[in-house]
C-alpha cells in the first residue's frame, strides 16, 4: 500500500522516499550494499515522525483524523467482532449505507454493533456517502438498538462522520427529527452502551449514536459541533481560518477529556492510527472490553440513570476549573 | 439617497432629514417590504398587517400575549459556566455575550415561566433570536431541564416556543451535549405523563432542529417558518443545485409529514389551551376575554 502523506508530513514523506528508493536500487543491482545508509534514513525519518506527532495542533489532529488509511468502522468489526451478521434498513425508506451495523460477538458474547462507515476507495466511498447518514441511517440505528434492547444485548458504537448528509431528501424526510430520536433511543436504552470515536465525530451526526454509558476517543480523533472549516467560514468569515477555528473549539480528545465529556483516550501507534493499523484495532478492542467490563451486570434501570446522570453533569465545569 | 435628497435644495433638505423619525419607531417588513408602525407591530404580534409574515418576537413579549392577562412568573435557570472554552473568534465571547445582554435586555437566549393560558396552568419556555441567534448553549440547556423540572414538580404541561440558529459555536462540544441533556430533561416529562408541545417559530435550524424541537407529543409550527437540520445554503452547496420553492417552511413540512399543525399567531394561545385540556384530560375552556386571576386564587405566585 502507498503512504498517503498529509501536508504537515512533507519532510517525512522525502526521507522515506529516500530510503525506499535507496533499496529499490539495491534489490536491481544486488552486489550493492545500502543498508547502512538506508537505515540511518529510517533513524532519520522516525526521530521527525516523532517529532511532528509529539504535540499536534488541533488543526493537523482534523487532518490525521481524516486519513484515508485510518482503520475505519469495518476494519473494526472484521478484526474484533466474530459471527458479524449485518442487519439492514429503517422498513421506511432505504438501507443507508453510511450507517453499518447488525448482530456480533464480541469476546463470544453477543451484541449489536453499530458505527458510521466512510469508505476505503472511490467506489465504496460513494456508495457509503463519505460516512454522512441520512435519516434512514439513523431509524436504522435505532431499530438495532430496539433490538438490543429487547434482547438485552449490549451496543457498542464506532463513531467516523463528517457530519449527517446536507441534502434535499434528507430533509424532507426529518433528518433533525431522525437524529432527535436517536439520541433520544440511546439514553432509553437499559443496556450498556459504549461508544468510540475512532476518526471524525461530526456534531448531531455523531451524537446520534454516541450518547453513551461510556466514551472513548482515539488519541488523534476529533469530535466538535462543526468542522473547523464550517466555524471559520461563520465566524471568521474566511474559511481559511480553520486552523484558528480548530484551535478555539476545543475539538481534540485532550480537551474533552479535561472537560468531562469523553471517559478515556485510546494511544495510538507513533505516526497515527494509519502507520499501525492492527495495532489500533486491537488497542480499540481492549478499551470496549474495559468498558463493557465496568457496565457488566448493572441492572437496566440504573444504566439509563447513570446514562441521564452523565448528560446532566456534562459541561458542569469548564477547562479553567 | 433618494430623488428627494438628491433634488430639493440643502435648506429644505434638512427639514426632511429632521422630520425622519427614531429607526425604532418602524420596522420593515423583511418579506413585503411595508413599513410597520411600532405600536400596531406590537397589537398585532409582530405579524406584519400586510402579508401576514411572523416577524420574531421577544419571549417577554410572547410571554404577555400567551398567558391570561399577561401574567406569568419567570422560572429561575441556575447559573452556568460562564465561557467554559475560553473561546475567542475575532471578539471574545464573554465581549459577545455582553453585547447580547445590552442589546435585548436579557441574561441568556431562553426565557422559562409558568402561569395560566385560559386557566390552564403551563410552563413555559421561549427562545429570544435576537440574543446571539438564540443559540443553544449551556443557559438553553438549563432552562430546558429547569423547565421541565418545574413542570413535573407542578404537574404542568410544558410548552415551548423554539427560534435558534442552532447550537452556539463559542461553547464548542459542551454546546454539542445541549442535545442529549436537553432530551433528557424531556425523559422526564414523558415519565411523568406530561404532554410536551413544541412551537416551531422562524427560524429553527441545526442542533436545536434536531434535539428538543423535534420532540415533542404535539409539533406546531407559526406560518412561513424556516424548520430544518442543514440551511438551504449549505444545501446548495452541497448539492448545486436549486431548492423548490418554499423549501423548509413551514408548510412543506406539514405536506411532508413532520409537524402535525401550521397556525397562526394570533391562534396559538387558544389551540395550545385546546390540545393541553384534551391531553389533560381537563373540560374544554372557557375562552373570550377572562377576568384577571384574583390575588391568591390559584394563580402562580
Amino acid at each position: 500500500m502507498t503512504q498517503h502523506y498529509l501536508d504537515f508530513e512533507k519532510p517525512l514523506a522525502e526521507i522515506e522516499g529516500k530510503a525506499e528508493e535507496l533499496r529499490a536500487v539495491a534489490r536491481a543491482n544486488p552486489e550493492m550494499n545500502v543498508e547502512k545508509e538506508a537505515a540511518a534514513l529510517d533513524r532519520k525519518a522516525e526521530t521527525l515522525l516523532r517529532d511532528l506527532y509529539k504535540d499536534l495542533s488541533p488543526w493537523r489532529k482534523c487532518q490525521v483524523a481524516r486519513h484515508p488509511d485510518r482503520p475505519h468502522t469495518r476494519d473494526y468489526i472484521a478484526a474484533l467482532f466474530t459471527e458479524f451478521t449485518p442487519l439492514a434498513g429503517d422498513r421506511n425508506f432505504a438501507d443507508d449505507h453510511a450507517v453499518m451495523g447488525g448482530l456480533a460477538r464480541f469476546n463470544d458474547a453477543p451484541v449489536v454493533v453499530i458505527g458510521h462507515e466512510k469508505g476505503h476507495d472511490t467506489k465504496s466511498r460513494i456508495e457509503r456517502n463519505f460516512g454522512m447518514a441520512r435519516p434512514e441511517g439513523y431509524r436504522k440505528a435505532i431499530r438495532l438498538m430496539d433490538l438490543a434492547h429487547r434482547f438485552r444485548l449490549p451496543v457498542v458504537t464506532l463513531i467516523d462522520t463528517p457530519g449527517a448528509y446536507p441534502g434535499k431528501g434528507a430533509e424532507e424526510r426529518g433528518q433533525a427529527e431522525a437524529i432527535a430520536r436517536s439520541t433520544a433511543r440511546c439514553l432509553e436504552i437499559g443496556v450498556p452502551l459504549v461508544s468510540v470515536v475512532i476518526g471524525e465525530g461530526g456534531s448531531g451526526g455523531a451524537v446520534a449514536l454516541a450518547t453513551a454509558n461510556r466514551i472513548a476517543m482515539l488519541e488523534h480523533s476529533v469530535y466538535s459541533v462543526i468542522s473547523p472549516e464550517g466555524c471559520a467560514s461563520i465566524l471568521w468569515k474566511d474559511a481559511e481560518k480553520m486552523r484558528e477555528a480548530a484551535e478555539a473549539l476545543r475539538l481534540t480528545a485532550q480537551d474533552l477529556l479535561k472537560l468531562g465529556v469523553i471517559d478515556r483516550i485510546v494511544k495510538e501507534p507513533l505516526g497515527g492510527a494509519q502507520r499501525d493499523r492492527a495495532a489500533t484495532i486491537e488497542a480499540v478492542g481492549k478499551t470496549i472490553e474495559a468498558m463493557l467490563k465496568e457496565l457488566a451486570g448493572k441492572k437496566p434501570e440504573a444504566l439509563i440513570r447513570d446514562r441521564r446522570q452523565k448528560f446532566l453533569e456534562m459541561g458542569a465545569k469548564g477547562l479553567a476549573a | 439617497m433618494n430623488w428627494i435628497t438628491n433634488y430639493v435644495r440643502p435648506k429644505i433638505n434638512s427639514l426632511f432629514s429632521r422630520r425622519e423619525v427614531p429607526e425604532n419607531l418602524w420596522t420593515k417588513c423583511p418579506e413585503c417590504g411595508t413599513m410597520l408602525f411600532h405600536r400596531e407591530l406590537a397589537d398585532s404580534l409582530n405579524v406584519c398587517g400586510n402579508c401576514d409574515h411572523h416577524l420574531p418576537i421577544s419571549p417577554r413579549e410572547r410571554f404577555a400575549a400567551l398567558f391570561d392577562a399577561g401574567i406569568f412568573t419567570e422560572v429561575k435557570v441556575p447559573e452556568a459556566v460562564a465561557d467554559p472554552l475560553m473561546f475567542r473568534d475575532q471578539k471574545k465571547y464573554p465581549d459577545r455575550l455582553k453585547a447580547a445582554q445590552k442589546d435585548t435586555g436579557e441574561r441568556e437566549a431562553m426565557l422559562v415561566a409558568e402561569g395560566e393560558v385560559l386557566r390552564t396552568p403551563i410552563v413555559a419556555a421561549a427562545q429570544e433570536f435576537a440574543f446571539m441567534a438564540g443559540s443553544m448553549g449551556a443557559h438553553v440547556g438549563n432552562a430546558i431541564i429547569a423547565g421541565a423540572e418545574r413542570a413535573v414538580k407542578l404537574r404542568r404541561p410544558f410548552v415551548l416556543f423554539a427560534a435558534s440558529g442552532g447550537a452556539r459555536m463559542q461553547e464548542g462540544i459542551l454546546s454539542l451535549m445541549q442535545m442529549p441533556r436537553t432530551t433528557v430533561a424531556l425523559a422526564l416529562l414523558r415519565e411523568a405523563g406530561l404532554p410536551y408541545v413544541v412551537v416551531l417559530t422562524n427560524p429553527t435550524t441545526g442542533g436545536v432542529t434536531a434535539s428538543y424541537a423535534m420532540l415533542g407529543d404535539v409539533q406546531i409550527a407559526e406560518p412561513n417558518a424556516l424548520i430544518c437540520f442543514a440551511g438551504p445554503r449549505v444545501i446548495e452547496q452541497t448539492i448545486r443545485e436549486k431548492l423548490p420553492e418554499g423549501f423548509q417552511r413551514a408548510e412543506y413540512l406539514l405536506d411532508h409529514g413532520m409537524i402535525d399543525r401550521v397556525t397562526h399567531r394570533k391562534a396559538l394561545r387558544e389551540e395550545i389551551a385546546t390540545i393541553l385540556r384534551m391531553l389533560t384530560l381537563q373540560p374544554p375552556a372557557i375562552k373570550g376575554d377572562l377576568p384577571r386571576p384574583e390575588a391568591g386564587g390559584g394563580a402562580p405566585a
